[in-house]
Parts: C-alpha cells; structure tokens; sequence
C-alpha cells in the first residue's frame, strides 16, 4: 500500500533510529535470555523441554503485578524507594515461580520418569493450558478481570540520555543489569559450587551420579527452582517494561525464548544468552526497518517470521545450535 | 471407604438438585401465551469487557422498563446475554446456536464490527433482526441486508470527522496512522488516510500491528519521523498500552483516535500519557443527551456503576426493538409474531424518540441523521473519566442516504 512519503528508502531516517533499535534488541535480548535459561538448564539435566515454562513466566509476570497492585491499594507504592519495590518485586515473583516450577515437576514430570521421551512433552502442553487457564480463573474471581496493568513508577519510566538523541529508560537498563547479574551468579553457580556440580554430574550421567551419592531427586527440583526462578524474574520484568499481562502473554515470548535457546545450543548456559541476544536483536531490526525498507509494504507485523525463520535455518545446518555440542542419545 | 460412599452420595444429591432447580423455574410461567427473548451478543470476558457488559446492562434495563406492553400482550420476556469474546469465530458460534431458538426474536449487538459482520450472515438466513448499538464499520449495512440496523453512524464518516478535526483545529500538518488490522480499526484508520491528504496533512506512516504488549519497534520509526499527530485506529485496551509506551519512550506527538478510545479503561492502562488527546465518537458521554439523565441514574442504582460508552445506544437499540416486537405482535392478530414480521416492524419505525437521538432508519439501516462527537481526555485518572470535555458535535448523513 503506497504511503505518501515513504515510497522511498529514507537512509537518514534509517540511521537515526539505527541507536535506539539497538537499544530495544538489547532489552528485549536480555527478556529471552533470562526466559531462555530455564528451557536450557531443564534441558541440560532432563533431555526434556519443559512446555510449561512460559507459563511459569507468566505467573512471575502475575505475581510482579498482583505485588504491586496490593503495594498501590495499601499506599504503599509511593513510600518505598521504587529500587526497595524492584526488590520486593523481584524476590516475590520468583520464589512463585520457581515454586510453581518445583510443583510442576512433581507432578507432571516426574511420575513420568523413564516414559518415552514423548510422553512428559505432551504432559508438558497440558500443563501449559492447565496454567493458563488457572491464572485467569484466580484473577477472574480475585480482580473480576484477567488483564493486569502495572502501576506506573515514574523513576522506571525516567530516561537517561546516552549519546546525542539516544536515550534509554531506567526499567531497560534494570533489565539489562539484572539479568546480566543472575547469567554471571548462574554460571558461577553451576561452575564453582558444589551443588552446581551435582547438577552438571545429573545432566552428564543420571544413574551414576545416583551412585557416587548424588541425590538425583533433589537436584532436579533444584534445576526447577533455578529455571523457574529466572522465568519468574524475566516475566516481573517483562511486566515492567511493557506494562501489561494477561494469562496468554507467555505464549510469544515462551516461543521465542525456546528458539533462543535452541539458537545458543539447548542446555548451554551461555548459549541461551547469546542466543537471546542475537533473536532479541533480530527482532528489533526486522521490526524496526521492514516497513521503512519495503516502503510499508511489510509491517513490523512480519516480525515473528524472522525469528522461526532462524529457528528452521539453525536445525538445518547446525542442530547443536551456536555454542552447543552435539549432545549423545542417552538411553 | 465408607466416608468416601458417604461424600460421593452427597455429590450426586446435590448435582441432582441442581438440575431440578431451573427444570422447576418455567412451570410458574405456563400460563403465558408463550416467551420472547432477546439476546445480546458482546464480549463479556477479555480486553473489551467493560464495554461488552455495557451493552448487556443498557439491554437489560430497556427490557425491564419498557417490556410492559408486551408483558400486557401475554408474553414473556427474557434476556439472554451471549459471549462473544471480541472473536468473529466466536460470535459466528454463538450467533448458530441463538438462530435454532425460536423464542429469540431479536439480537442487540454486537461491539465489534468484525464480529458483527460475520454473525449477521447467519442472523440473515432467517431474518432475525439485529439492531447494533456500536458498529460503525460501512459494511455493516452497505451489504444491504434487510434484516441488519444500528443506531450509531459509520466510520467513512467518523475517519472523515477525525481527519477534518486534526487539519482544522487541532491545526496538524504531518501525522502518522496506527490501526489494529480489525474490520473497524483498519477500516477507520483509512477513512482518516484518505481525507488527510484532502484537508492538507501529509500522512508519514501507516501501519497494522496485532501487538499488545511490545510496542518498542513500531514507536521508533515513529520517533523518526517527528509527527505532529499519531492517529489510532482501534480498541482502548491495545491503544493504552501504545500510548503508555511512545510517551515513555519521548513521543512528543499528539493523539486522536476513534470511539474505540472512549472507555475508563484507557485512562486505567495509560494514565497521564493520555491527557489531552482527542477521540471522535459516534457515542457522545452520557451528559450530553438531555433524556438520558434518569438512564444514567437508573443505571448506576441497579449496576452500582456509571454507564459505559453504548450502555445507553444498547438500551435505545433494545426500545426499538421492544416497539417493533409490540406492533408485530398487534399486526399478527395478538399472536406471537415471526422474526421477519418484526425485521418489517423496524423498517417502519420513523422518529422513534430514543434516549441518545430520534431514530429513523433509512433502506440500509442506518441512522438519519446520524450524531458525531469530538471529546478531549481531560485526566488520567479512571474515576474522572466522565468529566472528559465535549468539543464538537455534528449530525451528518450518512453517504447514500435515500431519505
């Protein structure tokens, strides 16, 4: 559809944006890494791909609001330096979720045990519209409405000018230093620690780290906690930054976060974050420059063709992903 | 063992007894010479429920204020709400089941155009008239079917309304045009590209977006371009959360959108983003119909609420409705009449005096002369919603019109 003054490629125009579109890639990178991390390290440990996970982002995502909401009801939300709120938030959001996540497993996952690989997938769906559904069955009867928006706090909303007309909020740089800061615990966690060799000896060999003493049980709900926890985090923060969730807004973000971690090399730490970032910047490129490069004839709409678009290229060429290794059949 | 006998006995008894209560309900009303329902058909559940269960309410109220006469005539008379979730699918669904229900001689509905649009090909096959309070998308009834009215004017009027109002007195030069990709979103917002030019604004964007939480992406090539107005085309609960985001991102442009914008709602998701932005509607606040003052009284008595935008087209939809229904049933010899004989009541219905306007339909089924608002968002906060300024009114033809 021709549109008047954009029949042709504007590159001064192109260029402006070029800073801020970087920016966005970057904050919308960090979202699906975080998410990312919890496909990945159940992964690594289970061969399996945990479905519900976008779920269990979601209920962070509930939980961040629901947090603030009672905060703001209470007048609370203006006494509380928005950092001690972020805090809160944060805290909350994920021990739901890596607590919905460790229930999740019990339940669903692990009577399932030594099922075909199949079956605990399909019990993973399920549990995925089980979830949805439950959300807005307790936000219906809780809120009369199923559609949160978070409260504004101006100070997350502030932007801090970067370099001639670039700016970027404060809530995008919380993301990015939040999440760069739980990738840096993490990997040290699962490199440094006892406990996150136990869960490196798991994912290496199940039955013989059950008999080098290994509580194999208890490690897995641990990686469920962890995983679940960053989902939780990455969905408070998502909330943040966009400011709106409804039980269904996982679905996307889920989405792309697997195909991130698939694109880093499933069940490598910091594949799923280079996998997120490269997405997250796609993304933002294709999404920002489609319809000024195509004279409006593609709209940022097309934007999620870009993202499975990788997701198929990568299988076909490179299974193991960027940063992956080929992973042996286990039996 | 035994107490597991014992509570699932008790799960049966009481299961059972549910079933047997509403099976009791009809034999008080046997005496009647039968019953006439009127369904509503609006999203009550989702993004666009408060606007949904306005059009439900405003029904229900008209039924029970202005349902004597045909209570008189020995019928009874019932409402039955459906769901459409703002989904075409859906109301297409729900629109089959309602048709195999012969007692429902009317449809109120519905709020979108793009759900009303394919559930009237289902209510046309056998002539059950359905009076929209809310649709404003041309197709509604340019498809001329006999059977399809509203009591709202038309988008190719309401984007032409816009696009006039941001040339002239919002004194635009340059704006840039968001939509929704929805029959009515898209639809207005390109009434409003094809004035602009007309009227001297030069339209440096235009683009369709499903989006509902990101809108990072499609602000920065907006940012760019620096318009002096970003036009919306579609429904509060996605346009909200735009607005929140390009003014936090340093959008300095103003907005306008259509009636879609005209709900509490908006001010709840966008807050102070939104203060001072216009909206053109075919649904002016209840205020400024002189006749509607005890509606909204009434209204807030039995639902403890102010009324919501198309609450008081609902009820006016509803009282032609029950008028038509009224002669029909005169006309047919005090017998319960067919849905066509009530589809020909409406079309004779002439300066029928609602709350919202005087209603005379012409051949198509729209409103001559139909009434257009221009409103400016005075507050973000939710509560003050109602104090919003009219800044323009105008009653137009619709285009056609062979009155």
């Amino acid at each position: 559809m021709p549109v008047g003054g954009a029949d042709r490629v504007e590159w001064d125009i192109l260029l402006r944006i070029l800073p801020t579109v970087v920016v966005d890639g970057f904050v919308l990178g960090f979202v699906y890494a975080m998410i990312a991390l919890g496909y990945t390290m159940v992964y690594g440990v289970l061969q399996m791909i945990n479905f519900a996970h976008s779920e269990i982002f979601v209920m962070g995502a509930f939980v961040g609001a629901e947090t603030l909401l009672i905060l703001q009801a209470s007048g609370l939300l203006t006494v509380l330096h928005p950092l001690a709120l972020l805090a809160v938030v944060l805290v909350l959001a994920m021990a739901g979720s890596g607590l919905l996540a460790v229930a999740v497993e019990r339940v669903a996952y692990r009577p399932l045990r030594g099922a075909p690989r199949l079956i605990p997938l399909i019990s993973a769906i399920g549990v995925s519209f089980f979830l949805q559904d439950a959300i807005r069955l307790f936000e219906s009867l809780w809120r009369n409405a199923f559609f949160l928006t978070y409260p504004t706090i101006d100070l997350f909303d502030r932007r801090i000018p970067l370099v001639g007309e670039v700016e970027i909020s404060v809530k995008s740089l919380l993301i990015i230093v939040a999440s760069l800061l739980m990738l840096v615990v993490l990997t040290l966690f699962v490199n440094r620690t006892k406990l996150g060799m136990a869960i490196r000896a798991v994912a290496e060999d199940q039955p013989t780290a059950g008999l080098m003493g290994v509580n194999v049980g208890r490690i897995i709900s641990l990686t469920f906690l962890i995983g679940g926890a960053m989902g939780g985090a990455a969905g408070a923060l998502f909330g943040v930054q966009f400011g709106t969730i409804n039980p269904y807004s996982g679905f996307i973000p889920g989405l792309k976060a697997f195909t991130a971690a698939v694109l880093g090399g499933i069940g490598n730490v910091p594949g799923a974050m280079v996998g997120g970032l490269v997405l997250g910047m796609l993304e933002a490129f294709a999404a920002s420059y489609m319809s000024l490069l195509t004279g409006g004839a593609f709209g940022a709409e097309y934007k999620d063709i870009f993202a499975f678009s990788v997701l198929i290229v990568i299988l076909m060429f490179r299974p193991q992903g960027l940063l992956g290794e080929v992973v042996r059949e286990k039996l | 063992m035994t107490r597991l006998r014992g509570v699932l006995v008790a799960l049966v008894l009481l299961v059972t007894a549910a079933l047997l209560v509403p099976a009791q309900a009809p034999v008080r009303a046997q005496a009647t010479k039968g019953k006439i329902k009127i369904a509503t058909q609006s999203p009550l559940s989702g993004g666009q429920a408060v606007l949904g269960e306005g059009i439900k309410n405003g029904a229900q109220l008209a039924i029970e204020q202005l349902g004597g006469p045909i209570k008189r005539l020995g019928f009874d008379l019932e409402l039955v709400p459906f769901d459409d979730q703002a989904k075409p699918d859906v109301g297409v669904a729900n629109a089959k089941n309602l048709v195999t229900d012969p007692d429902i001689l009317l449809v109120i509905g519905h709020l979108n155009s793009g759900v009303a649009i394919p559930s009237s090909e289902v209510y046309k096959d056998s002539m059950l008239a359905m009076i929209s309070p809310a649709n404003t998308n041309p197709k509604i009834t340019d498809r001329k079917y006999k059977n399809v009215f509203r009591v709202v004017g038309r988008d190719d009027v309401q984007g032409v309304v816009g696009a006039e109002f941001a040339a002239k007195e919002m004194k635009v030069k340059t704006v840039y045009i968001i939509h929704d990709k929805t029959a009515y979103g898209q639809g207005v917002a390109e009434f409003f590209r094809d004035h602009a030019p007309k009227v001297g604004m030069r339209v440096v964007g235009f683009e369709g977006t499903e989006e509902q939480a990101n809108f990072d992406p499609i602000i920065t090539p907006i940012l760019a371009r620096r318009p002096d107005l970003v036009y919306f085309g579609g429904i509060y609960n996605q346009a909200g959360v735009f607005f929140k985001q390009a003014r936090a991102k340093g959008l300095k442009a103003r907005f306008l959108g259509p009636d879609g914008m005209d709900s509490s709602d908006l001010a709840k998701v966008a807050g102070q983003a939104i203060v001072g932005m216009h909206y053109t509607t075919v649904a002016g606040p209840v205020s400024v119909y002189p006749r509607a003052a005890k509606f909204a009284q009434d209204y807030k008595a039995k639902f403890g609420k102010d009324p919501e935008p198309f609450a008081a087209q609902a009820y006016d939809a509803t009282a032609i409705g029950l008028k038509a229904i009224e002669n029909a049933i005169k006309a047919a010899g005090g017998k319960k009449p067919t849905r066509e004989q009530v589809t020909n009541e409406i079309h004779k219905i002439k300066g029928f005096r609602g709350l919202t306007d005087t209603f005379t339909f012409d051949a198509k089924g729209d409103p001559v002369p139909a009434t257009y608002f221009v409103i400016n968002i005075v507050s973000g906060d939710p509560a003050k919603w109602g104090q919003n300024k009219l800044v323009k009114t105008l009653r137009i033809n619709p285009p056609g019109a062979g009155m």
